[in-house]
């Protein structure tokens, strides 16, 4: 076997984008997927005879642009449905409010022209702040250090970008940095359902309701990224999230990278403080002088490296790491199309009736406890396209917030309750929707921990959050993407900026360890 | 004649602001609607040889430069350390705190051997955030979007004390900042009710539960106070908290200053753009060249001033700024003292603070409750007993027991407070101590009761939010209480705030009325000598 | 002495085993709180205690001292991550002295390690630290406990001290130093380990706490030859002074207890870096540590102080030059047996060479009086007797 340069551990987009980076730059590599397919959380899977779920994601967020187009996913064959994915912000009257266009950009709906102006306005503000943090996205988080190393032009380049907002946006957005997005949405805006959506969106994949401090910082963090040039876009790529797993990992093995699946890492080796390589969970020891992590910090620090490899301090900081996750995953085989009371069905259906719905559904996983009335987002990929179920049947996919990830009632018994406190609610939305089921899977977080191997079943591998973002992420002092041990590298959603299917942080992991190597 | 300074409300930070301008050299008046003053910091007699601290019932914000540049102890005022603490656990257990080092670590390795030895390093790290945030109260916050050379150095002075911390301080401090209390002492202590005891301060006065992001910081604006130096601790004030307001207003008053009580303000009057004074509620009229106001931002405003006189973008940050009450008391003149049956013959305990609420999940449902419009079915209470210490409060052998009780909303589902539901509130939180301290209710001889109602009512406190506005981050340091307007000053001019609504923020603090009086100093062109600087331990 | 849980604080200061012994004999009734127990600091004349530590025998009640107790197939793993020095090259039987620090190569505290067993360890330290050590045993099969309470500890030191544990039926006549042997005593067991904080002969002697009043009167009695007796902490701290021996937050504070940043140590600031294994593997502070040694980035120096004169000069500032500030003095004393005037000090590296002043403030009948004197550096220990280390023990 030829030497490599390079080993990565984890198929995700996180994995390929870094591993693709690397490659293009004439390092020799190799990616190691402990599951048959790669992809991560975008791999998808047959959960009923015959019904395939579009992934643990079912929408694309955020692509990171440098990935998409270095990589030229296009050519590797991603295709999207829509790239601007409209959504419905359901009512259980049938009187539903659509959102068109990147967040909203128009409202279709019966609501009063004083919260269409209030939104226009509201939703403008956000995308500028967005819009500035957007460039953060790419970059290394600086080390707060005088004498660090960091590229403090640069840095000083994007803090003035934040600064030019002009005063009257500056001293706005400093007042909104860190503010909850439930009062945002009550000074601003009175209809329920805009409130209602807007809240979820913020909250979406965190541990966090909309009353909580620094929720705001979550919306914005996404509305910073974008997908196919449009910020704060959805989109809905043709196969589903597989699909762009595909293109990256053939833009991957283009690029060079050799990807190994079925190749789980049981162990990272160490020898003089300095990384050696992998040995397999066969036994078989692959070896490389740099290896790099796109599963968990968590996962990477404490089991496949080792406590004694850290210094005492470094190891408590990744264990308090959060890593709370808050989301299940519902699939449901349907016998017919769903009718949500008239919504669209080629759009992103939100059942999140006002912002203190979506509070209230955080509540009681504070506890360990399961929402009575949850609040989810609906996919219908089926609607979109054929072959995820067979002629006529369809595939629903919903994320639904909140679900306990420790419950205190045991796994199975959260988890029936869940499932029955969703179905309840699909069913006021779309009332017959329990009688179409042919087949179901609810997900909840302990169960996205295993199959997925994300510590607490949280997608980004460690909560999104103030305190966890930045050089704070994934935890004080690994922020570089640099893990403690010479040699070994973290680049999973868990660094910076996290999250999503955008391959950011894998691809800002690369460019690091290209600086490192050349300095 | 024409005043100086007219000073709306004789709370401390008024009283603060008016001794401060006074000593420099202006004619002060400060009115005050009620008919004694003290706003939130006052003791009064409400039941025959009872004196009740009724609102503010402890200190330790206070600023000692405050003491010793208005001459405080001079006009009586005498701080008391208090020892001890306890929660009750349900099921009979407590946990006590202790003044003594390792009596509190015996008491801690009671519930866990590992946390008893975390202790001291939970208690040094969280120091460390106080000595950061310390000198920053006596300043004026900058206006981080000016360029104006003040500002700009004010922002340098900030920068280069962050900088002076070694990076992982600086993380520290960023991810404390930032964090909920909850997740913050998960990283130190595993029991559940050491956990509770130490979110205490992270909770009192605030509208947030123990897991929101944010509560860490208000932790440490409980904590960052001292008692001699001893910062962290909290006393009583001899004779009730009301003893911190009569010593600033004799203070105010040997310096020159006058106060008239009975009748409030109407209307702070407006001509062309800049105040002249204000109209009373019996129709008296007082001229100043400036008028200063220890009101809250929304009643100084929204209640105060025409909103022509007001740019309309202030008006919509004024409405929107966050002043949800969170918190009720009750104030209780006691036969005897009660008997905490879980708590041992002998033990301190009584002498400080006693708290019934052992998990951070109960604070938080708590919580949950006030988010739903409803005070708390399992309050958390703050319970102090100061007559334990303080012997001039009560006859002898009697007590005055002060309850400060979370979560009760500025409104009941959405409708104003009722007696009942006053009555209810009360209730609920007698039958909670009834259930720790059997017999209790039979000792009580008089009660006053507080919702948030009766806290804007009698104080004038915008939704009985004690700290006249939250602390959380969208509305501290530069953007307190609106981003522009931080610096004391209003859209109008010689209209000034010297508030809890301003930097740095609530409690018996008396910075907010300091830091006005050095800018209004300041912009008067006057000498700021009587001023001492801010002490600091290097 | 148990307490009643609930009620320890009617016992603010917890009083050790042998307190019915110490308080009988503390004719001063001079007592000082070491880690919340009772302490005798002299009990009847602190010369005359000091002398005995280099003359004769002395007992000193060690009680507080705090312990932990590692074991587990991987404890000697674990503590060679948590400490400074390989203890899985310790053989069973033997002590080593060592030291810990945080992940920035900072002193959290010193002690003394006991390999009691192969997969049984016992540390000894100033300090509580039961967190760290309960984090750093994570991923480790090992198990930690604090026992503090379990064991009753007394030190005997002295010239004289292995002629008293002869008497007193304990043949210690081959143990080494950093050796520890176990007899029968009573209904128990008593362990004797050849360590000790006088820089002299001496021994510690480990028990069970009921146990404790039994040792103290079988080697009273047993002494009394030699002129037995017990020493407070004030004669020990000036023979601990003479030996050279640093002590936890009187000559360094420890990285978890200090406020001001500026206030932790290295262990190479602290001239221990004699005691890092670098090849042993991976250890906490390591990759700081190695970067100081490489970078030679240290601050401080940790030295000792020749002081002209006899006048002690504690709590002395260190001048280079006599005009900057090069450091501070954390202990000084006028050694009786060295006769020696001498200070330990923390100088600032850069000042190493200079001339180095030290500003004592000496007080003489209620005035102070200025001295500014130069100093040089010195030696430790200032204080070091063959008699220390011969094994057999000289019979003295």
């Amino acid at each position: 076997m030829p030497s490599l340069d390079c080993i990565v551990i984890g198929g995700g987009t996180n994995g390929l984008a870094c591993a693709a980076r690397l490659a293009r730059k004439g390092r020799r590599v190799l990616v190691l997927e402990a599951s048959g397919t790669p992809g991560g959380g975008a791999a998808g899977g047959e959960f009923a005879p015959g019904f395939r779920s579009p992934g643990l994601a079912h929408i694309v967020h955020m692509i990171d642009p440098r990935v998409a187009d270095i990589l030229a996913l296009d050519r590797h064959g991603l295709r999207y449905h829509t790239t601007s994915l409209a959504s419905s912000a359901l009512a259980a009257t049938g009187d539903h409010l659509r959102l068109d266009g990147a967040f909203g950009a128009s409202l279709t709906g019966t609501i009063g022209a004083e919260d269409r102006a209030a939104w226009a306005d509201l939703r403008a503000r956000l995308m500028r702040f967005a819009a500035a943090l957007a460039p953060f996205r790419g970059l290394t988080p600086p080390r707060l250090a005088r004498a660090s190393g960091n590229d403090w032009a640069q840095l000083a380049r994007l803090g003035l970008g934040v600064r030019r907002m002009g005063k009257t946006d500056f001293r706005e957005f400093l007042r909104m940095f860190l503010i909850n997005v439930w009062d945002v949405l009550n000074d601003e805006l009175s209809d329920e359902r805009l409130k209602g959506l807007v809240a979820f969106d913020a909250t979406l994949g965190s541990w966090l309701g909309p009353r909580s401090p620094n929720s705001l910082l979550l919306l914005l963090n996404r509305l910073s990224g974008e997908v196919a040039g449009q910020q704060g876009a959805l989109a809905l790529p043709k196969g589903g999230m597989p699909a762009v797993a595909a293109a990256l990992a053939s833009a991957a093995e283009a690029a060079g990278v050799r990807i190994r699946t079925s190749a789980a890492v049981a162990r990272i080796d160490v020898v003089g403080d300095c990384v050696i390589g992998v040995t397999l969970a066969n036994g078989e020891e692959l070896r490389a002088p740099r290896v790099v992590s796109a599963i968990s910090p968590k996962t990477t620090l404490l089991s496949l490296l080792g406590p004694r490899h850290l210094d005492t301090g470094a190891m408590m900081r990744i264990r308090h790491q959060k890593s709370r996750g808050g989301a299940a995953k519902l699939h449901l085989a349907l016998s017919a199309l769903p009718d949500f009371m008239g919504a669209d069905p080629k759009t992103r259906l939100v059942i999140a009736p006002g912002a203190d719905h979506v509070e209230r559904a955080f509540n009681p996983v504070k506890y360990g406890e399961v929402p009575t009335a949850p609040v989810m987002e609906v996919v219908i990929p089926s609607a979109f396209e054929p072959g995820l179920a067979p002629d006529g049947l369809h595939v629903l996919s919903a994320v639904v917030q909140y679900a306990p990830h420790a419950p205190k009632a045991g796994e199975d018994a959260a988890r029936a309750a869940m499932l029955e406190a969703t179905l309840a609610t699909l069913e006021s939305h779309a009332p017959g929707i329990r009688k179409l089921i042919v087949g179901q899977e609810m997900l909840m977080p302990y169960d996205i921990e295993r199959r997925y191997g994300m510590p607490g079943g949280n997608w980004h591998h460690g909560e999104l959050s103030a305190e966890q973002m930045l050089f704070l992420r994934p935890a004080p002092g690994m922020a570089q993407y640099a893990s403690p041990v010479p040699g070994l590298w973290l680049a999973s959603a868990g660094t910076h900026p996290g999250g999503g299917i955008s391959g950011a942080s894998g691809w800002n992991a690369a460019g690091r360890i290209l600086q490192e190597v050349r300095a | 004649m024409t005043y100086d300074a007219v000073i709306i409300g004789a709370g401390h930070n008024g009283l603060v602001t008016a001794g401060y301008l006074a000593r420099a050299g202006m004619k002060v008046c400060v009115v005050e609607k009620n008919d004694w003053i003290g706003g939130a910091a006052v003791s009064r007699e409400l039941f025959p040889g009872f004196t009740y601290s009724n609102c503010s019932y402890v200190s330790s914000l206070f600023r000692p430069e405050i003491m010793r540049d208005l001459e405080l102890p001079k006009h009586g005022l005498q701080i008391l350390p208090y020892e001890g603490g306890a929660v009750m656990m349900e099921g009979g257990g407590h946990l006590g705190m202790f003044r003594d080092h390792d009596a509190n670590r015996r008491e801690f390795a009671r519930h866990s051997p590992r946390d008893a030895e975390a202790y001291d390093r939970y208690a040094r790290d969280v120091l460390r955030h106080c000595r950061f945030i310390r000198p920053l109260l006596l300043r004026t916050p900058p206006d981080p979007s000016s360029f104006r050379p003040r500002d700009l150095a004010e922002l340098a002075w900030l920068g280069k004390r962050m900088f002076s911390l070694s990076e992982a301080q600086m993380y520290d401090m960023i991810r404390f900042w930032t964090m909920s209390i909850s997740d913050f002492l998960d990283e130190y202590f595993e029991h559940p009710t050491i956990k509770a005891y130490q979110a205490v301060a992270s909770i009192i006065g605030t509208a947030l539960g123990p897991m929101s992001p944010g509560t860490a910081y208000v932790l440490l604006h409980h904590a960052m106070g001292d008692v001699d130096g001893n910062v962290g601790a909290w006393g009583f004030a001899r004779g009730g908290m009301g003893s911190i307001t009569k010593a600033l207003a004799a203070s105010l008053r040997a310096a020159g200053g006058e106060i008239r009580v009975g009748h409030g303000v109407k209307k702070i009057v407006v001509k062309g753009g800049r105040t002249t004074g204000v109209v009373l509620s019996n129709g008296d009229e007082i001229s100043g060249r400036r008028v200063v106001s220890n009101m809250d931002v929304k009643r100084t405003f929204l209640g105060h001033v025409d909103e022509a006189e007001l740019p309309g973008d202030f008006v919509k940050r004024v409405r929107a700024f966050k002043t949800r009450g969170s918190s009720g008391k009750l104030n209780i003149a006691l036969d005897a003292a009660p008997r905490f049956t879980a708590l041992p013959e002998g033990a301190p305990f009584m002498k400080g603070d006693l708290h019934f609420t052992d998990s951070i999940e109960r604070m938080e449902r708590a919580y949950d409750d006030w988010k739903a419009g409803r005070f708390s079915r399992d309050p958390f209470q703050d319970v102090m007993i100061p007559t334990m210490i303080d012997p001039t409060m009560t006859p002898p052998g009697k007590h005055f027991m002060s309850c400060f009780v979370q979560y009760a909303p500025p409104k009941i589902e959405g409708r104003d407070w009722t007696d009942a539901d006053r009555d209810a509130f009360a209730k609920t939180c007698i039958d909670q101590i009834e259930g720790y301290a059997p017999g209790f209710r039979d000792l009580i001889r008089h009660m006053e009761v507080r919702t948030p109602r009766e806290l804007e009512a009698e104080v004038g406190l915008t939704e009985g939010n004690i700290f006249q506005g939250e602390l959380t981050f969208d509305q501290l340091l530069f953007n307190r209480p609106v981003p522009g307007y931080a610096q004391y000053r209003s859209p109008i001019r010689d209209l000034w705030i010297c508030g809890s609504s301003t930097h740095p923020g609530g409690g018996v603090m008396g910075a907010p009325g300091r830091n006005a009086a050095a800018e209004i100093l300041r912009d008067a062109k006057m000498p700021v000598k009587e001023m001492s600087d801010a002490y600091a331990i290097p | 002495m148990k307490v009643e849980p609930r009620l320890h604080f009617h016992n603010l200061l917890l009083k050790t085993p042998f307190h019915a012994r110490t308080s009988a004999a503390n004719l001063l009734n001079q007592w000082g709180n070491w880690s919340g127990y009772t302490t005798a600091l002299a009990f009847g004349d602190e010369a005359m205690e000091f002398s005995a530590i280099r003359n004769a025998a002395t007992l000193y009640d060690l009680c507080p001292m705090v312990k932990y107790r590692f074991t587990g197939p991987e404890a000697a793993a674990c503590l060679d991550r948590l400490t400074l020095r390989a203890a899985s090259k310790l053989s069973v039987g033997g002590v080593h002295y060592t030291a810990w620090c945080d992940d920035a190569g900072k002193l959290l505290d010193d002690g003394t390690l006991f390999r009691l067993g192969p997969e049984d360890f016992r540390l000894c330290c100033q300090e509580r630290h039961l967190p760290w050590l309960l984090d750093s045993a994570l991923g480790f099969d090992a198990h930690v406990r604090e026992e503090t309470e379990e064991v009753a500890a007394l030190s005997l030191q002295g010239p004289c001290s292995a002629s008293v544990l002869q008497a007193a039926g304990f043949d210690v006549s081959s143990l080494k130093p950093f050796r520890m042997a176990t007899f029968p005593f009573g209904s128990g067991t008593l362990m004797i380990s050849r360590t000790g904080f006088t820089g002299d002969l001496g021994y510690e002697l480990w028990t069970t706490p009921d146990q404790a009043l039994a040792l103290w009167d079988h080697l009273m009695a047993a002494g009394r030859a030699w002129g037995i007796r017990p020493i407070g902490s004030n004669a020990l701290n000036l023979a601990r002074i003479e030996a050279g021996f640093v002590i936890t937050n009187m000559d360094f504070i420890p990285a978890d207890q200090a406020v001001r940043e500026d206030r932790t140590r290295s262990p190479i600031e602290m001239a221990l870096d004699w005691m890092i294994d670098w090849d042993k593997g991976h250890f906490n502070g390591r990759r700081a540590l190695l970067a100081e040694q490489e970078g030679k980035t240290s601050r401080w120096a940790f030295v000792g102080l020749d002081v002209p004169g006899n006048v002690p000069a504690t709590g002395a500032v260190i001048y280079a030059g006599k005009t900057r500030e090069a450091g501070f003095v954390t202990a000084a004393e006028w050694l009786p047996t060295a006769k020696r005037n001498v200070a330990l000090a923390h100088i600032e590296r850069k000042y190493m060479k200079s001339d180095l002043w030290a500003d004592i403030y000496a007080l003489r009948e209620l005035q102070y009086a200025r001295l500014m004197l130069p100093v040089t550096v010195t030696e430790r220990p200032f204080f070091n007797p063959a008699r220390k280390r011969a094994t057999p023990p000289g019979r003295f």
